[in-house]
């Protein structure tokens, strides 16, 4: 056994009501990359903030090489050797500085670093940390220049003139190519030899396999799975990341319809495999993968958004391009999207605004609203999902979460669809909402086609007729949701059987 | 998150003193100013003295309309100031030097007010240039451009123009009555054609925002663009709409200022964009709005205009006037966004 670099114990955090980090008790040993797995919300980024010095934890302790460690800012953090390396590679460096002012940044922000700056001397000592991590760029080009891996290794080295204890990597090829991406695991592969604990944060089984030593697997808050016997268990840890309780979800599935909306050699990125399926007017359709396995795009393709790279839509057997929203909404097409913060709540509007805003020409005469049609629809809207509120002309943000999203939810099951597509219309929500979200869905689904994007399983497993696996922007796996082969489902999440080839190693 | 989320099941509060403040704080600030000068000054409250107050804020408030529908769906109008005074040159011009009626000026000056605007939305929209610079830029060039045509002099009936020729166009009577005209009410000759433009204007521009899809729309765009668009919303026709209507507005006020000025001057103007941004923005704490709206903006342009004119009455200095503007609009910004739960949400 390695000597343990970091020891957590009982860490626990708390917003409010919302329990995101419940007793978490790990170790990370030096010169070993643990890779943390978890799906949206199972409290991997929080664990990092507070590892950070973002946040800090309610209680449990954070130990450093056996010193209690309890950062208050993440500069502290960082002079105490925990360092990370943020997804969006523009946080980690300065485009328009050159290579070495970057490298030199955080030398030059020390207080007492001197008022002038040696230019030379400054040159000279980028040059040979650049040297020390073996960074073959320029010290005196703009970081604007370079591309996108050199521009995260600049950052990576930038965060290794740190001498690090523990280096924290946030997903950190979400935007990188594969040939980009290996530059990188060669990086770490020094790290790891030279002694540094790496905490590597991704969803994409290809980086996984090359770089992982070991896998933890988080879930609600919790540790839910420590792998760490070679041959490593991929699958398990996907497992125990997206869980399945095996809830006895009592789904009735309905007689099919005709099919409502058709797609055919659908292409939704070029080079990916295309795709052919048929949404049945009254099925429940839950479409689930991992991050990144392409199902917001096809959220984005059903709703107009993005066109396919390649294929052809067909909405009741006539050929369907909506050029616009507007088109789709008006073809009978809605999408609830995900993150309702960004793209759906309108903060400064009441609960009967929020939801009445796409169909505004239903609720108006000649241009001018009719105030009792949108609150009528509010307040049925509100009986019906059970909003927890005063009255419909409450403000939204005086509203949780999880009635928030009813709020959303409900402003596109306020008028009929032929095809319903809801992006993780569960995320942030807790269990009571959920069901009665699920509820309201499944009860309103006869005739028309819905489609439900989640990245849980037991969340597919619980709303859904038929389940459809996507990985690597395709479909891969199709389901009835009776007796169904988890395992199966797994496999394919995971997307082993289909990869073999190492199609998914390419970067998305 | 504030309280009512943790206890969604609690009555709502009785409105607190703050809220009471927030809510009709400005509006009795108002009602105090107008009792107190109607004792301190002598004729204040006259409807004369009513009626200079409204004409003196009329053109500003036209204005600070336009700048409320650009504030509406997140924008900004730097440009109505220049907008109007070249449209005030413009219209000039046109019946000066080219000799035309007064229906073709009137006609020139709202469809180059209209141009204006959209260009502005589409250096905006389509160009993604921040609205901030697009009619900053757009500024400069319209200063610029309205001293092209006379090599940067005043425009009147007499003046040689650059070919040596003298304009013998005059400023019609039809025209001039926009500015000089008074209706009856009550008292013969009482109100100005500008005050009977801004109230309907005004009117206009509440029932759009207030009552129809359309503004409801743009205020759903203001707030969430993205979400406005995911929702079906046309958001950059919404917005080069609002650039229009500002760039209309603006021309407008252009019209009625050459109409009582009766010559195109070219120093006329200088205040218009201050002023009504000022009012635009006292109007966010009007009935504690905490957000543009039509109602608020007249009442903001009123506001200043009963405080300059109240003082000058005490015999305050003409130069303290930039002063006062300056500090009733800090004042009211605090009300908006400190004091107010929405504006500290934003």
């Amino acid at each position: 056994m390695q000597n343990i670099a970091v020891e957590l114990t009982a860490i626990t955090k708390t917003f409010g009501e919302n329990a995101v980090l419940r007793g978490i008790d790990l170790e990370l040993g030096a010169g070993q990359v643990t890779v943390l797995m978890g799906a949206n919300g199972a409290g991997k980024s929080t664990l990092v903030k507070v590892l950070c010095g973002v946040h800090s934890a309610n209680t449990g302790t954070v130990k450093l090489y056996g010193e209690v460690f309890n950062p208050s800012s993440p500069s502290e953090a960082i002079r105490a050797g925990v360092v990370t390396v943020h997804q969006s590679i523009n946080d980690g460096v300065i485009p328009d500085l050159d290579v070495a002012s970057n490298l030199m940044l955080d030398h030059l922000a020390k207080p007492g670093s001197g008022f002038f700056l040696n230019k030379k001397k400054n040159n000279a000592e980028a040059r040979k940390i650049a040297a020390a991590m073996a960074l073959d760029v320029d010290v005196t080009q703009p970081v604007s220049e370079l591309g996108l891996a050199d521009r995260q290794l600049v950052a990576i080295a930038r965060a290794m003139a740190h001498k690090p204890k523990l280096l924290i990597l946030d997903e950190p090829t979400s935007s990188l190519s594969a040939a980009e991406a290996k530059r990188l695991f060669t990086l770490l592969d020094r790290l790891r030899d030279s002694g540094v604990a790496i905490l590597y944060i991704s969803h994409r089984m290809s980086d996984i396999r090359r770089i992982a030593d070991r896998i933890v697997s988080m879930r609600d808050g919790k540790i839910s799975g420590v792998f760490d016997e070679a041959p490593l268990d991929y699958e398990s840890a996907v497992r125990a990341m997206l869980g399945h309780s095996l809830t006895d979800a009592n789904i009735q599935i309905p007689d099919l319809g005709k099919p409502v909306m058709q797609l055919k050699n659908i292409g939704l990125q070029q080079g990916s495999q295309p795709f052919t399926v048929d949404l049945h007017a009254n099925e429940v359709v839950a479409i689930t993968g991992l991050v990144g396995s392409g199902k917001t795009e096809l959220a984005s393709v059903l709703f107009g958004l993005n066109k396919p790279s390649s294929g052809e839509i067909a909405l009741m057997g006539a050929p369907y391009k909506p050029a616009s929203q507007a088109e789709a909404i008006a073809a009978g097409v809605f999408l609830c999207p995900k993150d309702r913060a960004s793209n759906a709540v309108i903060q400064d509007f009441n609960i009967a605004m929020n939801i009445s805003v796409p169909f505004l020409d239903r609720h108006s005469a000649f241009s001018f609203l009719k105030n009792k049609s949108e609150r009528s629809t509010a307040q049925r809207t509100i009986s019906e999902l059970g909003i927890v509120c005063q009255s419909d002309t409450d403000e939204i943000g005086s509203l949780s979460g999880g009635n928030q999203q009813k709020v959303m939810v409900g402003r596109w099951l306020a008028q009929a669809s032929s095809v319903l597509v809801l992006d993780e219309p569960f995320q942030g929500v807790d269990i009571k909402a959920r069901r009665d979200i699920g509820a309201k869905i499944r009860g309103t689904a006869a005739g028309r086609a819905t489609v439900i994007m989640v990245s849980e399983i037991d969340e597919a497993l619980e709303i859904a007729d038929r389940i459809i696996v996507m990985n690597d922007h395709t479909i891969v796996g199709d389901h009835r949701n009776e007796n169904i082969n988890l395992n199966l489902v797994l496999t394919q999440v995971v997307g082993k059987t289909n990869n073999a080839t190492g199609s998914n190693e390419h970067a998305i | 998150m504030n309280m009512q989320s943790d206890n969604p099941k609690n009555q709502r509060p009785k409105r607190t003193v703050t809220e009471m403040a927030i809510r009709y704080g400005f509006l009795a600030l108002m009602l105090g100013l107008l009792i107190f000068f109607s004792v301190v000054a002598e004729g204040f409250a006259s409807p004369y003295s009513a009626v200079f107050i409204f004409q003196s804020v009329a053109i500003t408030g036209i204005l600070a309309l336009g700048v409320t529908a650009t504030l509406v769906v997140d924008g900004f109008d730097l440009s109505i100031g220049s907008t109007a005074t070249s449209s005030l040159m413009l219209s000039a011009y046109v019946l000066v030097v080219l000799e035309m009626n007064a229906a073709m000026a009137v006609a020139a000056c709202l469809i180059m007010g209209a141009a204006v605007g959209l260009i502005n939305g589409i250096l905006i929209v389509k160009f993604r240039v921040p609205d901030l610079l697009a009619t900053l830029g757009m500024m400069f060039l319209l200063v610029g451009l309205q001293r092209i045509p006379t090599q940067g002099r005043s425009i009147a009936t007499g003046m040689t123009l650059p070919d040596g020729r003298v304009a013998e166009g005059t400023f019609s009577k039809a025209f001039l009555s926009l500015g000089r005209h008074r209706f009856d009410f009550f008292i013969e000759n009482l109100i100005p054609v500008s005050v009977i433009v801004l109230i309907v204007v005004g009117i206009l521009v509440w029932v759009f925002m207030e009552l129809t899809r359309h503004g409801r729309l743009m205020y759903a765009i203001g707030s969430n663009s993205r979400a406005a668009s995911l929702a079906g919303t046309n958001v950059n026709r919404y917005k080069v709409l609002a650039y229009m209507m500002s760039g209309v507005l603006a021309s407008v006020g252009g019209i009625l200022l050459a109409a009582r000025l009766g010559r195109g001057d070219i120093a006329s103007g200088n205040n218009l964009l201050l002023d009504s941004v000022a009012a635009a923005l006292i109007g966010f704490a009007v009935l504690g709005a905490a957000k543009p709206n039509a109602f608020g903006t007249i009442i903001g342009a009123l506001f200043i205009g009963i405080l300059l004119q109240g003082l000058t009455m005490m015999n305050a200095p003409y130069y303290t006037q930039d002063f006062v503007k300056g500090a009733v609009l800090v004042i009211a910004l605090v009300f908006t966004f400190a004091l107010s739960k929405r504006g500290a949400a934003h």
